[in-house]
């Protein structure tokens, strides 16, 4: 606990907002406006329930990216899922996914109809699930980043050693690396930095980003959830804009090593390979998610059951794919705080505990 | 080996066996005064001009917990309620409704803490009832009391005179009641220094009386935590509170937890803990006097009334500020 209160310390944390405060100024001279991504949801909560964005210098805008698995994911996903269980499958998923409107209606809607809808909080459960219900097709929502990801290939592994046939994963796994560039070359978007995630990094390894630095590139500067690791991080971020580099910094490096997690790596590549994505937002990217490879396909649950995952109907009058990108913050949305609040959700960004409208909504002023 | 004792559908049949575990366990507890007897309602002195009264329900989960159990929950919960509007708790009515198969053992030592917690507030059990239910309708025990206080003079309490200037001030660590339950009920074992805060708050409220006339409000942060009650203050009024989030006290495992179970502890109750505001001419001499008592010496003044559109917002470690949000719904259901 001490540990935590050296991140939450005062005076600290006075000190770099000081430094941030000079860098700034700087910048400002030469009439520079940042903007730096933060690309995690997890990131998104900290910064509002810390009020970090309301004391940074009026240059300094931090807008929140696609960090946030479940609004990134599209309501044909949903529809996909709550159709599967409508035709009698058991659906295991994470709690966050459950309220998410599909293009008709939620699997909260479809359980209090009678459907067999799970929450889990480790994909592990759906291997007890899969026993507990051996007549029965067990279907695990398996959607996520690479942290997310990361624990599957086991599961797949206690599946085929315990030689379980009803288990299936209807994958919407996402990479955190090729939504950046897609960010990144988009011309409508201006991001002169991201800050990069936590727990996502300590898979894929602080180089991950290195194709997005250089020359061309922008600053990236990888960040824990404390409130001081974040404020450290823009202070890293706004050094090198006024010295005019652009390379990786790994300010969570109690964690987070330069090559990753290479173990969990291998276990992806073993079992996942890269395929083509689609995301809330920013459309179809090439190569930007993670399926079962071919030999494992009888745990894929679209094969398995001879369906595709199609687009779906976003909610009318939603702006969740512009947040998502940064290009709108959730207070320009008209629903926001009027037709859309947290108990009467209209988009995936104000249901998900990480979703952007969700963190405004609940701490902003 | 000795077949655990329990309690049987007939124990509240109001036949022999009735009767027999109201002798043993009740009378001998608290028959010693207006309930001696057993009237079928009790007659009580009275020598003041204004009474309060208040009443509330127990169905804790489990019945005990790190740090106390239902019973004498059910006692500090009632003479809170009835110290925080400004009353001296005198009387008090105990209604224990009992599953069947509940141990003896389990009843006994509730109304042992009952007893102790009822000694300690001052307050006398005048009267009561006991019903019980089959296996499977009810989860063990519930309580019902209901408490009846005087008045104590000076008083003058009500939200709607708080105004900007005045002082937000809490008794000692918050929030450490819902923490333990919930740890309790979930098997957490964190730390053997995470316990509930039940405690009474008549020695806190007694001992303001000097200034009773400068304070404006008083609340037990029960349910929904700080949050709630400091949010049900400002809703529709145009003052704001801004609390200061390195001000609030906070035991180290609430801490811990917190950021575990990603609960916010402003949302989380406290069972033995004061919410004040008062002007801030004696907001010294309130912390003086609390930081002198055992029960107190965790006080802290934690913000300041402003005029507003009727937010609670906290400066946050960072220099931030955020909104303080209400909670959503039952965070956590049957914590008392
Ligand atoms: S406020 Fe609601 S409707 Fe608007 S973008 Fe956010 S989630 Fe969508």
């Amino acid at each position: 606990m001490k540990y935590i209160d050296g991140f939450r310390n005062p005076l600290a944390a006075k000190k770099i907002i000081e430094r941030i405060e000079v860098l700034a100024n700087l910048l400002k001279a030469s009439g520079r406006k940042v903007s730096i991504m933060e690309v995690c949801g997890t990131h998104t909560m900290a910064i509002a329930r810390f009020g970090i964005r309301n004391i940074l210098p009026e240059n300094i805008d931090l807008i929140s990216g696609p960090g946030c698995p479940v609004c990134v994911t599209e309501a044909g996903y949903i529809d996909a899922a709550i159709n599967l269980a409508k035709a009698g499958a058991v659906i295991v998923t994470f709690g966050d996914m459950i309220n998410v409107p599909g293009s008709d209606e939620s699997l909260a809607q479809c359980r209090a109809n009678g459907a067999l809808i799970e929450v889990v909080y480790s994909p592990s459960a759906a291997i007890k699930l899969a026993r507990q219900f051996p007549e029965k097709n067990v279907v695990f929502l398996a959607v996520g980043f690479e942290t997310t990801t990361a624990p599957m290939p086991a599961v797949i592994q206690i599946a085929e050693g315990e030689g379980i046939r009803n288990l299936s994963l209807l994958t919407a796994f996402k990479l955190v690396p090729p939504a950046l560039k897609a960010l990144m070359t988009d011309p409508e978007l201006k991001i002169d930095s991201f800050l990069c995630p936590a727990h996502v990094s300590a898979i894929i390894g602080a180089d991950a980003y290195k194709p997005f630095t250089g020359k061309e590139g922008v600053p990236c500067v990888v960040a824990g959830f404390e409130p001081l690791d974040i404020l450290m991080a823009i202070d890293g971020i706004l050094n090198q804009l006024v010295r005019n580099e652009a390379s990786v910094e790994n300010q969570y490096n109690r964690v987070v090593k330069p090559e990753g997690n290479l173990k969990a790596q291998a276990l992806m590549d073993e079992y996942l390979q890269p395929v083509d994505a689609r995301w809330r937002g920013l459309g179809l990217l090439p190569l930007s998610g993670l399926g079962l490879k071919n030999e494992f396909e009888r745990f894929d649950a679209e094969k398995k059951h001879g369906i595709t995952v199609k687009k779906g109907k976003e909610p009318s009058g939603c702006l969740c794919g512009e947040v998502i990108k940064g290009k709108s913050k959730p207070t320009s949305c008209p629903l926001f705080a009027r037709g859309c609040t947290p108990d009467h959700a209209v988009g995936p960004c104000m249901v998900s505990s990480e979703g952007s409208c969700a963190a405004y909504y609940k701490y902003s002023l | 080996m000795k077949a655990e004792l329990t309690i049987q559908l007939a124990h509240g049949g109001g036949g022999r066996l009735s009767r027999d575990l109201i002798q043993s366990e009740i009378v001998s507890r608290f028959g010693n005064g207006p309930l001696e007897g057993l009237p079928d309602a009790a007659t009580i002195p009275w020598h003041c001009d204004k009474l309060l009264f208040t009443t509330d329900s127990y169905v804790v989960q489990p019945i005990e917990f790190p740090g106390g159990n239902i019973g004498d929950l059910a006692v500090h919960g009632t003479v809170n309620d009835l110290c925080v509007c400004g009353g001296r708790p005198k009387w008090l009515s105990v209604g224990l409704i009992l599953e069947e198969g509940l141990p003896l053992a389990t009843l006994r030592k509730v109304l042992d803490s009952m007893k102790k917690a009822a000694a300690d507030c001052g307050i006398t059990v005048v009267t009561g009832d006991t019903k019980v239910v089959g296996a499977g309708q009810s989860d063990g025990l519930y309580i019902n009391t209901s408490g009846i206080a005087e008045a104590i003079k000076g008083f003058s309490l009500s939200p709607a005179r708080i105004t900007k200037g005045d002082d937000v001030i809490v008794s000692g660590n918050l929030a450490d009641h819902g923490f333990a339950v919930l740890a309790a009920r979930k098997n957490i074992n964190i730390s053997s220094a995470l316990k509930s805060d039940t405690a009474p708050v008549h020695r806190l409220v007694q001992a303001l009386e000097p200034f009773a006339g400068e304070i404006k409000f008083m609340r037990d942060p029960t349910r929904g935590g700080l949050s709630a009650v400091l949010n049900e203050i400002v809703e529709n009024r145009n003052i704001n509170i801004q609390l200061n989030e390195t001000d609030i006290p906070f035991s180290t495992c609430v801490k811990a937890l917190s950021e575990t179970l990603g609960i916010d502890p402003l949302h989380v109750a406290s069972e033995g803990r004061i919410v004040l505001i008062c002007s801030s001419q004696v907001t010294d001499q309130i912390l003086h006097t609390w930081k002198s008592m055992p029960e107190g010496f965790g006080a802290q003044s934690i913000g300041v009334v402003d005029s507003g559109k009727g937010r609670v917002t906290i400066k946050t470690i960072t220099g931030g500020i955020r909104i303080v949000d209400v909670p959503r719904g039952e965070l956590l259901p049957r914590i008392c």
